[in-house]
């Protein structure tokens, strides 16, 4: 496609088109009309001075009869100027005037006939056109007066030229104006169509070029810019589980396939086959839990779960868990205490909130527990749902190791098990989970220092307050 | 102390294979259908089922399955949701619309609560996410079978010595007053609902905690061992039983 082509075929030029076209045929109607009506309005001067003037001659004429007049009209047969007289006898000898050459069937006509003529003093026989008014006087004598129209139609051709002009050049302004804008327009949708096939190339860092003026063209750039933002931060995050996938599901997979390959291997008793069974299946169970620890995250933060929100209170959430929890609890040496007292209303999905409060206390006792134990840290677990401004808390506080400040954000990111925890059982997927739960519901998961300790909070908006107790 | 031995069983082990030791359920002979289109699958399940002493028949597609469904008498049918020809909650809703109420276990890939929430209003009875145990699929097939006539109404429900009356909320054994917390009466009812059959740790966390996601750690074990100590503690004939890797089981061991 040639540039013009393309400049051709662009909404703006055609707009331009439109508009130039339609704003043509205003001023072609606006001029026409001025120049109509000018045009009647001094054919009425005309009317009213000769109709004037051939009532003095009949005055005249009354009064001093055919020699009076006569005399009347030769003397203004010679004055300067655009009138035309003309008296002729009853069979149409001309007595005076300054013009002749007058069709015969102009005399036939009374009132008023538009016609050539020729001036008496004249030689040329140029082409003249006059409005007259041919009057019988009593006594058969006929009276003509008139005016010349050169004056009229020049007036009309004026304005007629004016209009024509004026139309030329603005269809001319308006065609390059176009071409301008247009250029312009296409020269930044150009250069988004460039970055937009660079970023299809697979480069996603190209942003699309904003001009600054906030005008549509920017404004839909910005809002472009920011969904490539999103796009790349999601691309990135794939990479990311990919690449945790491949390192937290692979080294599970190849301990799977080496227990097999020994025990393949044989020269092993009965006893030595079906243990080796059971710890195949054992570590396939932990793959599979992975895996659907996994596959919730993506769910939770692609936005599943949405339609199933409803209000609840997250008070009954933090007894139910704590209730499902104390036992374990109880077995490893800790104390799990509920500090659930108040309604903490939420609306959200119950189940998932469930499940990442369950998964904090899980961790919680997973990583005190050797505290208590080894360096005799206090043995309390607090497990709380409050209101604090506009946000519900739901928290989950421990005295185990905690996790260092500069190794918190780390550690919300999936696959992260910090090291020395590395030994530990579970998918390390537990706080990503949490805070991906969190952020479905709008909400944050923080993690604070409990002095010593963890302490992890599910920050969710807070609901409207539950009317209905359940 | 509580017989923490029972805790650290693995899950999910091939069971019905080994130790004759063990409780085993009080098992008739059922008849069970399988539409699943994994033929593996299928044909592992039909012998594994065979080997506990029940009667498996199999179709690879929705329409075979179907017209099978509406000849035979089953006792149980096991419907995976993704099928070709026809797809699983469409059989079930079929067979439902023509007045057939034979007791349904959905097997699907997809396990989220609310996938759960499509295939028990299609009609279906219980929902299993894949990948499954066959110990976990055996348990919830027995216990849907036995549902039917089953005692779900009774106001009393009694094993050996131990009673727990529904309407009042008591538990006794022997004569002698078991106070229980509440969720410790809801867990001792399901088992008792459902003795002399095995019931599942996942069966548990669903029925009685209502939770269908999986908490990582074996959090119901602690909870059976502390009402194992309050109803077993101190008789010689122990009732609640744990079936080694499959879960756990009221009975009567004397009988």
């Amino acid at each position: 496609m040639t540039a013009l082509a393309k400049l051709f075929r662009t909404t703006t030029f055609k707009l331009t088109l439109v508009y130039l076209f339609i704003f043509a045929i205003f001023a072609a109607f606006l001029l026409g009309y001025f120049a109509l009506n000018t045009r009647r309005l001094i054919t009425e001067q005309i009317t009213d001075t000769v109709n004037a003037e051939i009532n003095g001659l009949n005055e005249q004429y009354n009064q001093g009869g055919i020699r009076r007049l006569v005399l009347v009209v030769d003397a203004r047969s010679r004055r300067p100027g655009s009138s035309l007289y003309l008296v002729t006898t009853f069979n149409g000898d001309t007595l005076a005037g300054n013009i002749t050459e007058v069709p015969p069937t102009v005399f036939n006509t009374p009132g008023w006939t538009e016609t050539q003529y020729r001036r008496v003093e004249e030689t040329d026989s140029g082409d003249h056109h006059a409005l007259v008014r041919v009057f019988q006087l009593a006594g058969g004598f006929r009276l003509l007066v008139g005016r010349d129209l050169e004056e009229r139609e020049r007036v009309y051709h004026i304005v007629i030229d004016a209009g024509k002009w004026s139309v030329a050049i603005v269809m001319a302004l308006g065609i390059l104006g176009g071409v301008f804008v247009t250029r312009r327009v296409l020269r930044r949708v150009d250069a988004m169509t460039e970055t937009t096939r660079t970023i299809m190339g697979g480069d996603l860092s190209g942003r699309l070029p904003v001009s600054g003026s906030g005008d549509e063209l920017d404004r839909l750039a910005v809002n472009l810019n920011e969904m490539l933002e999103r796009i790349e931060a999601l691309m990135r995050g794939l990479q990311e589980v990919s690449d945790n996938i491949a390192h937290d599901l692979k080294t599970p997979l190849t301990r799977l396939r080496n227990r097999a390959e020994e025990a393949l291997r044989g020269g092993q008793s009965e006893s030595g086959y079906r243990a080796a069974l059971e710890r195949t299946i054992e570590e396939s169970e932990a793959l599979i839990r992975t895996f659907n620890a996994l596959l919730m995250i993506a769910r939770a933060e692609s936005g599943h779960g949405r339609d199933a929100m409803q209000d609840f209170d997250a008070s009954d959430v933090a007894r139910d868990v704590g209730e499902l929890y104390e036992p374990l609890a109880e077995q490893r040496g800790l104390s799990l205490v509920v500090e659930a007292n108040g309604a903490a209303p939420v609306k959200g999905n119950r189940e998932l909130i469930s499940q990442a409060v369950a998964n904090l206390v899980d961790n919680a006792i997973k990583y005190a527990a050797p505290a208590v134990q080894n360096n005799g840290a206090p043995p309390e677990i607090v497990l709380s749902a409050r209101i604090e401004g506009d946000t519900t808390l739901i928290s989950v506080g421990d005295h185990g190791p905690g996790i260092p400040e500069a190794d918190r954000p780390r550690a919300i990111e999936r696959f992260v098990r910090l090291e020395q925890s590395r030994s530990q059982p579970g998918s390390g997927l537990g706080l990503s989970l949490a805070s991906a739960v969190a952020r479905l519901h709008g909400g944050e998961l923080r993690l604070d220092d409990n002095k010593p300790g963890l302490k992890s909070v599910i920050a969710l908006p807070r609901a409207a307050p539950l009317h209905s107790l359940g | 102390m509580p017989n923490f031995s029972a805790i650290n069983v693995p899950r999910g082990r091939g069971r019905g294979f080994d130790a004759a030791a063990e409780p085993q359920p009080d098992r008739t002979r059922m008849r069970i259908l399988l539409i699943e289109d994994d033929r593996e699958a299928v044909d592992y399940l039909v012998k594994a089922f065979k080997e506990v002493g029940h009667v498996a028949d199999r179709a690879y597609d929705g329409e075979d399955g179907l017209a099978l469904a509406l000849d035979g008498e089953y006792d149980v049918l096991i419907v995976d949701r993704m099928l070709p020809k026809r797809d699983g909650l469409s059989v079930i809703g079929m067979l439902r619309d023509k007045g057939i109420e034979t007791p349904v276990i959905i097997l699907s890939a997809l396990g989220q609560v609310d996938d759960r929430v499509k295939g028990l209003r299609a009609g279906g009875d219980d929902y299993l996410a894949k990948p499954y145990s066959f110990s976990e699929l055996l348990a919830r097939v027995e216990v849907l079978a036995r549902r039917r006539g089953s005692r779900g109404e009774d106001t009393m429900y009694r094993v050996a010595d131990l009673e727990l009356d529904r309407m009042s909320r008591e538990v006794s054994r022997g004569g002698q007053k078991i106070l229980l917390q509440p969720r410790e009466f809801r867990l001792l009812e399901y088992l008792m609902k459902h003795a002399g059959q095995v019931v599942t740790r996942t069966m548990l966390l669903e029925n009685v905690w209502d939770y269908h996601f999986d908490p990582q750690t074996n959090v119901i074990d602690v909870h059976i061992s502390r009402l194992r100590s309050k109803i077993d503690k101190g008789f010689a004939q122990p009732l609640l039983h744990t079936v080694r890797g499959a879960g756990y089981m009221i009975r009567d061991g004397a009988r």
